[in-house]
């Protein structure tokens, strides 16, 4: 359903450009050559730390930054190349769900009107009744009472915001819902209540996720498939079961092992040094720095993502010349 | 819990709610915005009910008697009790012209800085939240105006106007010309308020939120930023109302401003300074404390009002 | 003896609308070399519990009530220049946000040397020689570079790093940390609790522990205490807690987490929220969210018994 190929960004760094001289200057390369692509009704989750570029890829797929390279295609339709009003249609099909719950909701809006507003855009063509009618029935489905309405943001918790955001995005009746870590600003017990509207909202209007989480223990219960991303690039890209029992890149297992889990000892295993800035990326394997396997391709040449089972791709060498 | 949602008749909702928010609260435990806010109504109730007030009509030249030129008060030997602050040098009544001059003054104020906001949030705006060249150009514009004083500013064009179109159609047209003038000289300020404020509010994601689902620009901006942006407006409104009261009385002073048959508290300052030094102090003195008084509240209502829409300063208690 | 003693501590707001009650009565103890871990959401108070020790508490906040003993001495009745002499130099403290503790325009030599500096009179070269000796026991690189490198230079683990070995810098007793790795990415989290397990280890530095998230808990502490609303609602050995919880509410919490269920099945979730000061329920205050409650749940409060704080589970 949804294709990304060749995707790149890149935000130059201002005052580095020298213009008279030609030189475009520095520039973050927060994605860097990406390719994705997720299938109708399953929830792709992209997982990576800090700084991986996993949140400037929700952004560029929900075309709030235009690339720099690279194709976006939602269904057969080309999607990076559209522009103010041709994306209006597309803005109904692909909704986004935001991390900060109190950040999220214009703080002068009531909920009603936050929710209210998307619909009338959208859907002129229903009545006011029809319109009220449709936003109660999308709030109930999220657990928010519709007697809530006339309320501000600021009365409610970062749960029941967050569900408002959700019902936000789900009034339009999208097919994506691209998610960038919808539940990490909120406490262990909300976390699950959100997790369980978005699972419930999956199962019965049929949603396609693009799910953005640093939190690999969410992802082995949500995600149908994970890409892990490091430093603007994807190193596995698998089933999540197949990822949790079976990670081969050194990155991902490295990232496994550090999850703080609540039975039994765990043994992390160290990554020396420490994530190089994406101004200046590794020449060759960006992970190579860090590496525990990494030798002299790894250094110099880019590693490809290359089927390993049927589903589970990986850009090692170290995995491919089998030296795991 | 201390204000309990007891219904009283004499507490209706919109009382209870204001006293409860944060602005009616601060207010309500601060002597000197108090006091201020007491002062400035007083101010603001005397000008709009001048006609009423007024013992006599200043603009009528038939209430005015050269005989009764330059009365003291009433509180000084040989007045005429007849007029309470005494008369000026062609024998109108001072509280009577202190009274319109005050209405002239705040008229003045008020709609010059709301010119001001009008066009410093619409170009704040516009450059906030599109950005690119359309920020540089506008803040640029801003710049070269802010280089220039606006009392310069304000001199040459009343100046030019007047020797351009007489002094009759610029009596005539003063109260205009001077909002007009001091209007424009001063946007630059509200618009790099209103600019820093959208930038940060454009940092926020239901902004974001607001894009993907579609909405357009101006949607966004005007329904969606721009009621965020707005609380550090008022905070400058204040001093802008100070500074365009000011503006006005200096330039009024100078004898660019308001013509002297029609007084504002500058001109009446101006026009009584001449006999100063012929012992006639109140004169300039009397419309002068009313200026310092008006404009010493005005801001000290506006330090309050920062004080208290700032959030870094505010605390829950 | 115990290291540190909490009795009763009480510790209130006060708003507009009255006083209200932040910590309501919560003890505990903490052996020298022990780790206490103390667990709970947003809002349950377990940061004002940190503060309060070193009655740090910013206004509103202040001690209503209650005992602080640390090494036989009340911290809550102390003076605030008696304070100053137990703060940073017996107790040490980190806290979530590196960047918040470390001042930018100090390089972390000086920051360093001013630290030590108002707590002893070594000599300048001695007090370089500990601070080198600390980032070192850090595992931080090259400590001699990294003294004269200002906060903005280093990376979030290694900021975190040399907040610990600031707060290591005068052989405290005690440690205070409050969410020492919400902050960091998973790998540098492992990395940095496995440090401080093994100072605490090697040092017999005891351990106060704030935190949100069960899993660190759990791989750090040896014993964890629930807070909820203001109340120890669970006290017990972390080992004894995962496997068995006892309150309605801790046992809520664990089966919420992810790895509890079947992937792709619904969580299991706690309903509701935690209430805020202002609207506290009546007898215990988990009562609206909880499965068990019965009647007298709702109108009195049960008094920690056995570890546990509640009707159902206490018997």
């Amino acid at each position: 359903m949804l294709s990304v190929r060749g995707l790149a960004k890149r935000f130059p760094l201002a005052g580095t450009r020298r213009w008279w001289r030609g030189d475009e200057g520095l520039a973050v390369h927060a994605v860097n050559g990406v390719d994705l692509e997720a299938r109708r009704g399953e929830a792709l989750c992209v997982v990576g730390e800090s700084g991986c570029g996993k949140s400037t890829l929700a952004r560029l797929v929900a075309r709030l930054i235009d690339p720099s390279a690279g194709e976006i295609h939602l269904d057969d339709q080309r999607i990076d190349t559209l522009h103010g009003r041709e994306l209006w249609p597309l803005r109904q099909r692909v909704q986004m769900i935001f991390q900060n719950p109190y950040a999220s909701l214009n703080p002068r809006m009531t909920v009603q009107q936050t929710l209210l507003e998307p619909v009338r855009l959208h859907r002129s063509s229903l009545s006011q009744s029809e319109a009220q009618e449709h936003i109660e029935q999308v709030m109930r489905s999220v657990g928010v009472d519709p007697s809530w309405g006339a309320r501000y943001p600021h009365e409610f918790s970062g749960g029941q915001r967050q569900r408002i955001s959700i019902a936000r995005a789900l009034s339009v009746s999208p097919e994506l819902v691209i998610a960038d870590e919808p539940i990490s600003a909120l406490d262990v017990s909300i976390q699950a209540q959100v997790l369980n509207v978005l699972m419930e909202a999956q199962a019965s209007a049929s949603l396609t996720y693009l799910f953005i989480t640093h939190d690999l223990s969410v992802v082995e219960h949500f995600g149908d498939r994970v890409a892990v991303m490091y430093l603007g690039r994807i190193c596995e890209l698998a089933p999540a079961r197949s990822l949790f029992s079976g990670a081969r890149h050194p990155y991902t297992q490295a990232l496994l092992s550090a999850i703080p889990r609540i039975r039994g000892q765990h043994q992390p295993q160290k990554l020396h040094g420490e994530v190089p800035t994406p101004v200046h990326s590794p020449s060759g394997c960006v992970f190579h720095g860090r590496c525990p396997l990494a030798n002299a391709r790894c250094r110099e040449q880019i590693p490809v993502l290359r089927e390993t089972q049927p589903g589970h791709t990986i850009a090692c060498h170290a995995v491919e010349e089998g030296r795991d | 819990m201390g204000i309990a949602a007891q219904s009283r008749w004499w507490q209706p909702r919109w009382w209870q709610r204001w006293r409860s928010s944060p602005l009616g609260h601060s207010l309500g435990r601060d002597r000197i915005a108090q006091v201020a806010l007491a002062v400035l109504l007083l101010m603001a109730l005397a000008a709009v009910f001048a006609p009423v007030l007024a013992p006599f009509d200043p603009y009528d030249p038939r209430s005015i008697d050269i005989m009764n030129s330059e009365l003291p008060p009433a509180w000084v030997d040989d007045a005429d009790p007849q007029f309470v602050l005494g008369t000026d040098a062609q024998g109108r009544d001072l509280l009577s012209a202190i009274l319109y001059g005050l209405r002239v003054s705040l008229l003045i104020g008020l709609c010059a800085v709301m010119l001001q906001a009008l066009i410093g949030i619409t170009v704040g705006l516009s450059a906030g939240y599109l950005g690119g060249r359309v920020d540089v150009i506008l803040m640029r514009a801003a710049d070269i105006q802010l280089s220039y004083s606006t009392m310069m500013v304000a001199i040459i064009v009343l100046a030019v106007f007047r020797t351009a179109f007489g002094a009759q159609l610029y009596s005539d047209l003063a109260v205009l010309m001077l909002i007009l003038v001091i209007g424009i000289a001063e946007w630059p300020q509200y618009a790099r308020t209103v600019r820093a404020s959208v930038l940060a509010e454009k940092q926020k994601e239901y902004i974001d939120a607001a894009q993907v689902l579609g909405y357009g620009r101006l949607r966004i901006m005007f329904r969606h930023i721009l009621p965020n942006a707005l609380s550090p407006v008022f905070v400058i409104s204040t001093v802008q109302v100070a500074n365009a009261i000011i503006s006005e009385a200096s330039l009024s002073f100078l004898g660019l401003g308001m013509p002297v048959n029609r007084p504002s508290l500058g001109s009446l300052i101006s026009s009584g300074f001449e006999y100063v030094f012929s012992g006639s102090w109140w004169m300039t003195v009397i419309p002068g404390l009313v200026l310092v008084v008006l404009v010493l509240v005005v801001n000290v209502l506006g330090d309050w009002l920062r004080d208290v829409l700032n959030p870094r300063l505010y605390k829950g208690s | 003896m115990a290291l540190l003693e909490v009795r009763d501590l009480v510790v209130e707001f006060g708003l507009r609308e009255g006083a209200s009650m932040a910590l309501d009565g919560i003890s505990f103890a903490l052996e020298p070399g022990e780790r206490l871990g103390i667990v709970g959401e947003s809002g349950a108070g377990k940061s004002v519990a940190a503060f309060s020790i070193l009655n740090l508490l910013s206004a509103p906040g202040y001690i209503a009530s209650g005992q602080i003993i640390f090494d036989g001495v009340d911290l809550a009745s102390l003076s605030e220049s008696a304070l100053r002499t137990v703060r940073g130099r017996r107790i040490g403290m980190i806290f979530q946000d590196p960047m918040m503790t470390l001042n930018p325009v100090l390089s972390i030599g000086e920051q360093m040397l001013e630290c030590l500096r108002a707590h002893s009179n070594c000599s300048e070269s001695e007090a370089r020689h500990i601070c080198i000796e600390r980032l070192r026991q850090v595992q931080i690189p090259s400590p001699e570079q990294r003294l004269r490198q200002y906060p903005h230079e280093l990376s979030g683990g290694m900021r975190q790093r040399v907040i610990i070995a600031i707060a290591l810098l005068l052989d405290p007793q005690l440690i205070i940390a409050d969410e020492p790795t919400t902050a960091l990415d998973v790998t540098i989290q492992a990395e940095i609790m496995q440090l401080l397990r093994e100072l605490c280890d090697n040092e017999g530095v005891a351990l106060l522990l704030i935190t949100h998230d069960l899993g660190v808990v759990a791989q750090l502490t040896h014993r964890t205490m629930v807070l909820y609303a203001g109340r120890v609602v669970e006290q017990a050995e972390t080992a004894a807690l995962i496997r068995a919880p006892r309150h309605p509410y801790t046992r809520g919490l664990l089966d919420a987490l992810p790895e509890r269920t079947e992937p792709g099945r619904p969580l299991n979730q706690i309903p509701g929220s935690m209430p805020g000061l202002q609207s506290m329920p009546s007898g215990c205050a988990f009562h609206p969210r909880c499965n068990l409650a019965r009647a007298r749940c709702q109108s009195e409060s049960p008094a920690l018994q056995h570890g546990v704080a509640c009707w159902e589970a206490a018997c």
